[in-house]
């Protein structure tokens, strides 16, 4: 069984008396340990069918399966345990709590986690930090960081509580280039040397080419799969 | 990282703001408490009473007089074993005309004994050897029962005004013009909490001799019980005597009159009540402003920890903590300082301040019961945030 399988996924929103189809029927496999990009004009759905990958939206109709769990009729309390057990995100905002440090960041998922000391917490994290390049900024507030820096913190709180999937929206949309390769490097090494399922949401074709698999998403409607990369 | 550390570290992003609103709860916290203090003292000095003790007053007011002539009457009435007076003077420290302070006048021979074990006698200027004393009374006050001009002082009212035993001072009389020296000669100690440290006593002869030109009224009578299980008629039967005379009497137990007497302060309490409520209602309102200020500013964040995979009730817990850490942090040292603060302090005739532990406690509650309150609507609404909707607002 792949990593995801969405299946004639509908998603509307109701903005007044209109109705406006994001995801129309959309079916798609991923498989596990495959880098996939989801690339597309903006408002083509790709940010929606990774939230709704990443069990933080729900679909109007169809199916989404994740990591074996069909998550589409998860009641909320569990989707919520299901993702911090399953689903890794990274924002193209970075999205860290600035009051926090870095290591403090990382650390916050891992609160979820029952029955972990906070000394192996902070073990873990300082590792996912260590991973990500960070190993010398631990007590470092966002504030302090360089945005390249941020996403790494971001990345590192992504992976700490092992995920089998990480969702990617944008990741380097707010970067300048040297940073980006950075980013798109360690994310190509998360999913080769440590075998996480990525899914990339890119308007960038520069970074697309890193993924082994390229998804082009329009109106809604997945146009092409495939081109995989050796 | 632990969720404490959490909910600290959301307290402080925002310092004055969490400081300020801290600050309101303490000062809302400590008038409550200071204001029920109040309510306290007015219910301490009904308990003042003693059961086994009456008090017989003029049936229209105690402002008006009854004639010493009764005295040997109401002593006559089967089951009261002794009988005194006293009358309230009213006068005024001319060197602290705002300071003040109960002063009543006592026949001693008799007042003293019956209160014999309410207060103690803690210094007094000696008296020639052998001076007789009556029985059931302190022989150290052998030096008060023989001048005319002596006073007996309570031991905070010495301490506040430097008073010394043996000192004469002045008053001036409100009730009874004039300037009225007294000679201190004793200090008392209430045993009983309940009971005032700041009033002083003297000679009724000297009053009635120098301020009621020998007319003999007297202002209250204390009756002493030989059974308290006869209270009831003992005052039937005194207020019968007196009934159809110029100056009917009103009999009732001490704590009987100390209620009646506390309810000559009307609606005050009711007062009090009120405004310690608007004062406490008012907090809610700001600390719930402030909570729903904190939450609307880290919209995006929850959505964020809500992604990462923490629960609508975490979530819920979270916000609702934050708020019950900020008035408990104002709400417990505001109770606690009120208590410290104004216990002990004089308020004239009623006994000594006090805030009970209740109070505190009740304080402890209302900041509890404020956190809660603030903090529902914030967490409810943190708890129901869409993740995709908080999402957009990063």
């Amino acid at each position: 069984m792949g990593a995801v399988q969405v299946r004639d996924v509908r998603k509307i929103y109701q903005r007044g008396t209109e109705q406006i189809t994001v995801l129309d029927g959309l079916s798609l496999d991923i498989a596990d340990g495959e880098f996939a990009a989801l690339m597309g004009p903006s408002g083509s759905g790709k940010t929606t069918l990774l939230n709704l990958i990443g069990g933080i939206d729900t679909p109007s109709s169809g199916r989404v399966v994740v990591a074996g769990t069909d998550i589409s009729s998860l009641p909320g309390a569990a989707l919520a345990r299901w993702r911090a057990r399953h689903i890794g995100f990274i924002f193209q905002l970075y999205n860290l709590i600035p009051v926090l440090t870095a290591l403090q960041n990382v650390e916050l998922p891992l609160l979820l986690v029952k029955g972990m000391s906070s000394r192996e917490r902070r073990k873990r994290a300082e590792t996912a930090l260590q991973i990500v390049g960070l190993g010398d900024r631990l007590d470092h507030f966002p504030r302090q960081l360089s945005g390249g820096q941020e996403q790494r913190v971001a990345i590192a709180r992504a992976v700490v509580s092992d995920p089998a999937v990480l969702l990617a929206d944008e990741p380097t949309g707010d970067l300048d280039r040297r940073s980006g390769e950075e980013i798109l490097t360690l994310l190509e090494r998360l999913n080769r040397e440590f075998k996480k399922t990525v899914v990339m949401v890119t308007h960038d074709p520069h970074a697309a080419e890193r993924a082994s698999r390229t998804l082009h998403l329009e109106k809604g409607t997945l146009l092409e799969a495939a081109e995989a990369r050796p | 990282m632990s969720y404490g550390r959490l909910v600290w570290v959301n307290l402080m992003r925002n310092k004055p703001r969490t400081l300020l609103t801290v600050a309101s709860v303490f000062v809302a916290l400590f008038l409550f408490c200071a204001l029920w203090g109040v309510l306290d003292t007015l219910n301490s000095a009904i308990q003042i009473g003693s059961e086994t003790r009456m008090a017989t007053r003029n049936a229209i007011s105690l402002v008006f007089p009854l004639p010493l002539a009764y005295r040997d009457r109401i002593a006559a009435v089967p089951g009261v074993r002794s009988v005194s007076w006293s009358n309230w003077f009213g006068g005024r420290d001319p060197n602290d005309p705002h300071g003040f302070f109960a002063q009543f006048a006592i026949d001693g021979a008799s007042y003293l004994p019956i209160y014999a074990r309410d207060f103690a006698i803690t210094e007094a200027s000696p008296a020639p050897p052998g001076t007789p004393v009556p029985a059931g009374m302190d022989p150290r006050l052998a030096s008060f029962m023989m001048e005319r001009t002596a006073a007996v002082v309570g031991d905070a009212l010495m301490k506040k005004k430097g008073w010394k035993v043996g000192q004469t001072i002045h008053l001036d009389g409100t009730i009874y013009p004039g300037s009225w020296p007294f000679t201190i000669r004793a200090v008392y100690h209430p045993i009983n909490p309940a009971m005032n440290a700041d009033a002083m006593f003297f000679h009724w002869e000297y009053l009635n001799q120098n301020g009621m030109h020998d007319a003999g009224l007297v202002g209250v009578y204390v009756l002493e019980l030989s059974d308290p299980s006869r209270a009831g008629q003992v005052a039937r039967a005194v207020d019968a005597m007196f009934e159809n005379s110029s100056a009917a009497t009103k009999t009732e137990t001490e704590r009987a009159f100390q209620a009646g007497f506390v309810s000559m302060y009307g609606n005050i309490p009711f007062v009090l009540e009120v405004i310690g409520f608007a004062v406490v209602f008012s907090i809610l309102l700001v600390a719930g402003n402030t909570m729903m200020s904190a939450f609307r500013e880290r919209i995006a964040e929850i959505g964020v920890m809500k992604t990462l995979g923490f629960g609508d009730g975490t979530v819920f817990g979270l916000v609702l903590g934050e708020a019950a850490v900020i008035t408990l942090l104002g709400g417990v040292p505001g109770a606690l300082l009120a208590r410290a603060l104004v216990t002990g302090l004089n308020l004239g005739v009623l006994p000594p301040m006090t805030v009970a532990p209740t109070t505190v406690m009740a304080g402890v509650g209302i900041a509890v019961g404020l956190g809660l309150l603030s903090g529902i609507v914030p967490a409810w609404q943190a708890a129901r945030l869409r993740i995709v909707s908080a999402l957009r607002r990063a």
